[in-house]
């Protein structure tokens, strides 16, 4: 019980005090998880670094549910999962009731203009920053340029086709090459 | 039933964002713009308020979708549908399948998947940037400062970046461009 309370109130201090999220938490987790309380070792760290990113979903909830499970089951990564996601909760619910009506504000909505402008580099930012990690094969450089042509034609026509079309897309030529690549070397053996 | 349609459109934004937030952007921007939950301006806005409020950028977008549509019930279960399937699926791989990642298969999805969520996130970027400076391609509006002001906020971000890696220095967060930003704003639009 005791421990479970421990790990609520790790993951809402991290919660509540990570601006930006993913991997700016990653850092905190790493100092609050493994340097100081030694729930989970270095090691472990970088597996769910690579676990979070080759899963769906918010790397904070990856994060704390891995150690919330490492600790106390799954008890434990309920309760930090919680932990993680209940300041950003309560933050955004209490905005969310007068945020429309302080955008109306003159300043605000200048500002706001403004914003917008910087919002749209924020996410070429993060595509810039995942290219450069990204291992670049032909095959991946391939179905980068289809999949970025795609969504741009989507967006120029206004077409009604969603993103997880091209997601699902690609996963189906993931496959097919696999089973092509696993023929081709069956079939050199025998 | 928007509290079932809620549940169903994040819930699909939760399986599909590999990568973490900015994977989820260009899915939630879909969800979002199809069913007419909330307008093209006011997701920016709401990309901006995320990133410079504590917690995780997508949790925070669906928590005010949710709250927008659906009071705290809508709050509530937009939230829970976005979180749901990171936190099932960490858990199958680190209570049963260790070793998931490892299967030649799900490393050739991946292989695959990963580019791609790359290759819509570059798109999003893209677009985001040409339609808040020249507006819908349907009708062409440009709008010169915020061409001109995009342009200064590109060159001192990529370029402010690139002189603190030359130099040895973590990269600064992106609150400092959104507050720069927000600055321009009120200086070049007025109060």
């Amino acid at each position: 019980m005791k421990m479970l309370w421990r790990l609520f109130a790790c993951f809402f201090k991290i919660g509540l005090f990570t601006f930006g999220g993913g991997y700016a938490m990653i850092s905190l987790i790493e100092n609050e998880c493994v340097d100081k309380r030694a729930w989970i070792t270095h090691d472990d760290m970088v597996n769910v670094t690579v676990i979070a990113e080759s899963t769906p979903g918010p790397i904070a909830v990856n994060a704390a549910a891995f150690v919330g499970y490492k600790q106390k089951g799954f008890w434990g990564a309920l309760v930090a999962t919680l932990g993680v996601v209940l300041p950003s909760f309560v933050i955004i619910f209490a905005i969310s009731s007068f945020l429309e009506r302080f955008l109306e504000i003159r300043w605000v909505a200048s500002a706001f203009r403004g914003v917008r402008a910087a919002v749209g580099l924020l996410v070429l930012d993060a595509a810039v920053r995942m290219i450069a990690k990204m291992k670049k094969d032909a095959f991946a450089v391939v179905i980068l340029i289809l999949s970025c042509a795609g969504v741009l034609a989507v967006d120029v026509l206004s077409l009604r086709v969603s993103t997880v079309f091209f997601v699902i897309a690609a996963a189906v030529v993931g496959l097919i090459v696999f089973g092509v690549q696993r023929a081709v070397k069956g079939g050199g053996k025998g | 039933m928007i509290y079932l349609e809620l549940f169903l459109g994040f819930l699909q934004v939760g399986c599909f964002a590999f990568g973490g937030a900015y994977a989820a952007i260009p899915l939630i921007r879909d969800v979002v713009l199809s069913y007419g939950w909330i307008s093209e301006d006011m997701l920016a806005d709401m990309i901006a308020i995320s990133e410079s409020t504590p917690g995780p950028v997508t949790v925070n977008l669906a928590t005010y979708v949710g709250a927008s549509q659906g009071g705290l019930l809508g709050a509530l279960v937009a939230t829970f549908a976005i979180v749901l399937p990171a936190f099932v699926i960490l858990l199958l791989i680190t209570a049963l399948f260790r070793n998931l990642l490892k299967y030649p298969a799900v490393q050739a999805l991946l292989r695959a998947m990963i580019p791609c969520v790359i290759g819509i996130i570059l798109a999003t970027g893209l677009w985001m940037i040409w339609r808040t400076a020249f507006g819908a391609p349907s009708a062409l509006s440009p709008d010169w400062r915020t061409v001109g002001l995009t342009a200064a906020l590109a060159a001192l971000w990529f370029g402010g970046k690139a002189i603190l890696r030359k130099t040895g220095r973590k990269a600064p967060s992106p609150v400092w461009l959104l507050l720069t930003a927000a600055v321009s704003g009120v200086l070049i639009w007025g109060v």
